[in-house]
């Protein structure tokens, strides 16, 4: 297939390790107890590449994204283990102006909900400006002819009357428009989009993926999309990690995962989308919901709603297993001595989905 | 796929027409429905203008079907169903349930029609009182209900009720003196099903039921309705934003932009031979999580214009392609084009619609009901879909013009050569 083809030569094209996110554990203390948000989470993007998180609500990937970000507010939160590793320095070890220079800088966001993440008393202009005043040193018109140039790049229509207007003068596509400029203005390494498509329609939606992916390829910057639509996820990026109750679960291309998942829970939310296809047929839904955060379960966090589980799962946790280059699962199922188990669990998808599997 | 389409229902159908015996006769009927939202200005809060949330709906629903409404926020979708299931006040024309005026009913006739007509919300949390327990949240309605022949009034029959209908919402029966934020956001959802349905309606307006859960709880609640609809012989008017979802679970859709009506039919016609080009960029829009599925979007341009001041003749036309491809035909501009039946029961709002043909629309759209290839046979570079040339309706100077701007386009569809309109059909 080309498409992976080209894919899998853009990868390798692509540069060193950028971001390594090396068993990350963001807790929060709270009244009743701790949450574990993040527990142990552990990836690694290369530079210009293009990696999403992706999972379900309370899986931990915003958190994870806010933890790069160092806008984890502490206490309640405690970064209580692991390292982020950003361009050979540590984030969780930064401070102060170091952390500054970086957020927004050479790390940018963009968040969910563009009108709550844009300041509404300051005109569009103005707080793209000040980004680039902050990170790049320059003087007052130098940065306004940058903030116009931004708008330019992200196809902002009439963009400099769009300068001196303020966001609830725009509609919501056209604020995730400004916020995609303002994270643009300063040449950042890495782009975190939090969610960037989930409060806009599915055509404005279509507008701002093709948006991001045509900057991404042009400038080359590193993508780390947080999302929970594997929709999204197929068309925008080349690698995907699955994340499930704070932890990362499952990680591989994104024609690996996607077509043929190896971790069970991956498998049930591919199952549960409505298509065509299921017209007729009840959808294969995952039963029971997402462990409580105070009482998660001892062994595999997604065995309770596992239809594979056997005894291994409910006593003692999986760790990631490694099924080939890049290429993991967090499931008992590939380890060597549950062979058997695997050979079921094979035989069963086969029968059970007409062999999509390979 | 389209399945042995049902005789069409006129859309004039005599008004007061009696329904009994007739099998046919739609549960459900709009005519001409318009909810305007006055716009105040001034000291004097001056009546400015209007909001045009719905302008001028037509259609029915027939016993026993899921309708499904879709389109994109701030179309009118939501704000038809409240104004049908009168949550919200008609501007104009006529909603019929079962042949009577439901507009005009009042007091007794109304109560009476509220029992026949329930909603499901979409949020499931602001929608249910958090000071509340589960029996009154759904014993409520029973209660206001509540006549001789029920006997609701009493708390233990109202009671037993509640808990028969949580249990058919597969929730336990114990759980009544719970509070609401007891429940995961799945969980409530059934519970706003169970307050729909205690009442024992016929119709039931499902508003977004499923679009603020996680995929692995949507397909629970969806699968819930599905059973529900079985087992108490319901009628849907199912309204959401997410065409998989509305794909699903319904046997008509409807597609809505901005306060107008612009295609309808059945399901499986809608999604394998959409007309309006609206409709087909909506589809086209669509993130497909299977990465095999490489097919060239169809990226509008543009924001929704505002509904106080719809464009003008045809409201797609400011972000419409398939005018452009036509070389902007004037009756676009001027002319409000009416939904017009152009094959069995698939009624389309388009000047142009007969200009789009199949294979165009499966360059575009990659959920037509074929299998996905493995590799796309994908012409070279075609610049923008569809257009034959073909005989239209009104002016007839299009066709030699379609080719400058987007010549691109028409060296695309080159490939196949037909006048028919109706090519590639099923």
């Amino acid at each position: 297939m080309t498409d992976a083809l080209a894919a899998r030569e853009r990868r390798a094209g692509v540069g060193e390790v950028l971001l390594d996110v090396r068993d990350l554990r963001t807790h929060f203390h709270v009244m009743d107890g701790t949450v574990k948000a993040v527990d142990g989470v552990s990836f690694s993007l290369r530079r210009g590449g293009r990696l999403a998180l992706v999972g379900e609500s309370g899986c931990g990937k915003s958190v994870t994204a806010l933890s790069i970000m160092r806008l984890i507010e502490t206490p309640p939160g405690e970064f209580a283990g692991g390292e982020i590793i950003f361009d050979g320095r540590d984030l969780l070890k930064l401070g102060g102006r170091d952390l500054r220079e970086i957020r927004g800088g050479e790390i940018a966001m963009i968040f969910q909900e563009p009108m709550t993440s844009l300041n509404p008393v300051m005109t569009v202009g103005d707080q793209i400006a000040e980004a680039v005043l902050l990170h790049q040193g320059v003087k007052r018109k130098a940065a306004d002819e940058v903030a116009l140039q931004s708008l330019v790049d992200v196809g902002v229509p009439d963009p400099k009357r769009r300068l001196k207007q303020y966001p609830f003068e725009l509609s919501g596509g056209m604020r995730q428009r400004i916020m995609i400029a303002m994270a643009l203005s300063c040449n950042p390494k890495l782009i975190i989009a939090d969610e960037p498509t989930t409060a806009l329609d599915v055509t404005i939606q279509r507008q701002i993926l093709e948006l991001i992916k045509t900057i991404q390829e042009r400038t080359g910057t590193a993508l780390l999309l947080i999302t929970h639509d594997l929709g999204v996820v197929a068309e925008t990026v080349d690698d995907v990690a699955v994340m499930y109750a704070g932890r990362v679960v499952e990680t591989g291309t994104v024609d690996d995962v996607l077509l043929n998942p190896r971790m069970p829970y991956t498998r049930g939310l591919l199952e549960s989308i409505p298509s065509q296809a299921k017209k007729g047929q009840r959808l294969s839904a995952i039963k029971g919901v997402v462990p409580n955060p105070f009482r998660m379960p001892p062994g595999c966090k997604f065995e309770p709603r596992c239809p594979y589980a056997w005894e291994a799962g409910a006593t003692e946790e999986p760790p990631l297993i490694e099924l080939g280059p890049d290429r993991t699962a967090r499931c008992w199922l590939y380890d060597r001595r549950y062979q058997d188990h695997l050979a079921q669990y094979d035989a069963h998808i086969t029968n059970d989905s007409g062999g999509t599997t390979s | 796929m389209t399945g042995p389409a049902p005789a069409a229902t006129p859309v004039n159908a005599p008004a007061n027409a009696p329904t009994t015996g007739q099998p046919e006769a739609p549960l459900v009927e709009l005519q001409d429905l318009k909810t305007y939202y006055p716009i105040r200005a001034g000291i004097l809060r001056r009546v400015v203008g209007h909001v045009r949330a719905v302008d001028g709906v037509s259609f029915e629903i027939r016993r026993g079907e899921v309708f499904g409404l879709v389109g994109e926020s701030g179309c009118g979708k939501t704000t038809l169903g409240r104004t049908l299931v009168r949550l919200e006040k008609a501007t104009e024309g006529q909603v019929r349930l079962d042949g009577r005026d439901v507009l005009s009913f009042q007091g007794k006739d109304l109560k009476k029609m509220r029992r026949r007509m329930q909603v499901i919300f979409q949020d499931p949390v602001g929608s249910l009182n958090p000071r509340m327990p589960i029996s009154d949240i759904i014993g409520e309605g029973l209660l206001a209900q509540a006549d001789a022949q029920n006997g609701w009034a009493d708390r233990k029959v109202r009671d037993k009720r509640v808990s028969d209908y949580l249990e058919v919402v597969g929730l336990r029966r114990d759980y009544t003196r719970r509070y609401p934020h007891e429940f995961s956001g799945g969980q409530r959802q059934r519970i706003g099903i169970a307050r729909a349905l205690a009442l024992s309606p016929d119709f039931v307006f499902a508003d977004e039921p499923v679009s603020a859960l996680d995929v692995s709880i949507q397909s629970q609640i969806l699968n819930l309705l599905v059973d529900l609809r079985e087992q108490f012989d319901l009628t849907f008017l199912f309204v959401a934003h997410n065409l998989s979802v509305v794909q699903y679970i319904s046997d008509r859709v409807g597609v809505m932009y901005l306060g107008k009506l612009v295609e309808l039919a059945d399901v499986g016609e809608m999604y394998a031979h959409p007309r309006h080009p609206y409709t087909i960029a909506l589809l086209s829009a669509i993130p497909d999580p299977d990465p095999r599925v490489k097919s060239r979007r169809l990226v509008l341009t543009g924001d929704v214009p505002s509904p106080a001041n719809p464009p003008s003749g045809c409201r797609f036309h400011t972000r419409c392609w398939l005018r452009r491809q036509l070389n902007n035909p004037e009756n676009c501009e001027t002319e409000d084009p009416p939904l017009r039946e152009l094959a069995t029961g698939h009624r389309v709002a388009c000047h142009w619609a007969e200009s789009v043909v199949d294979t165009a629309v499966a360059e575009v759209v990659p959920t037509v009901d074929t299998e996905v290839p493995t590799d796309l046979p994908a012409p070279e570079d075609v610049g923008a879909p569809v257009v034959t040339e073909i005989e239209t309706p009104a002016a007839t100077d299009v066709v030699a013009a379609a080719d400058d701007e987007a010549a691109p386009a028409s060296g695309g569809s080159s490939g196949n050569p037909t006048n028919d309109p109706t090519t590639g059909r099923v």
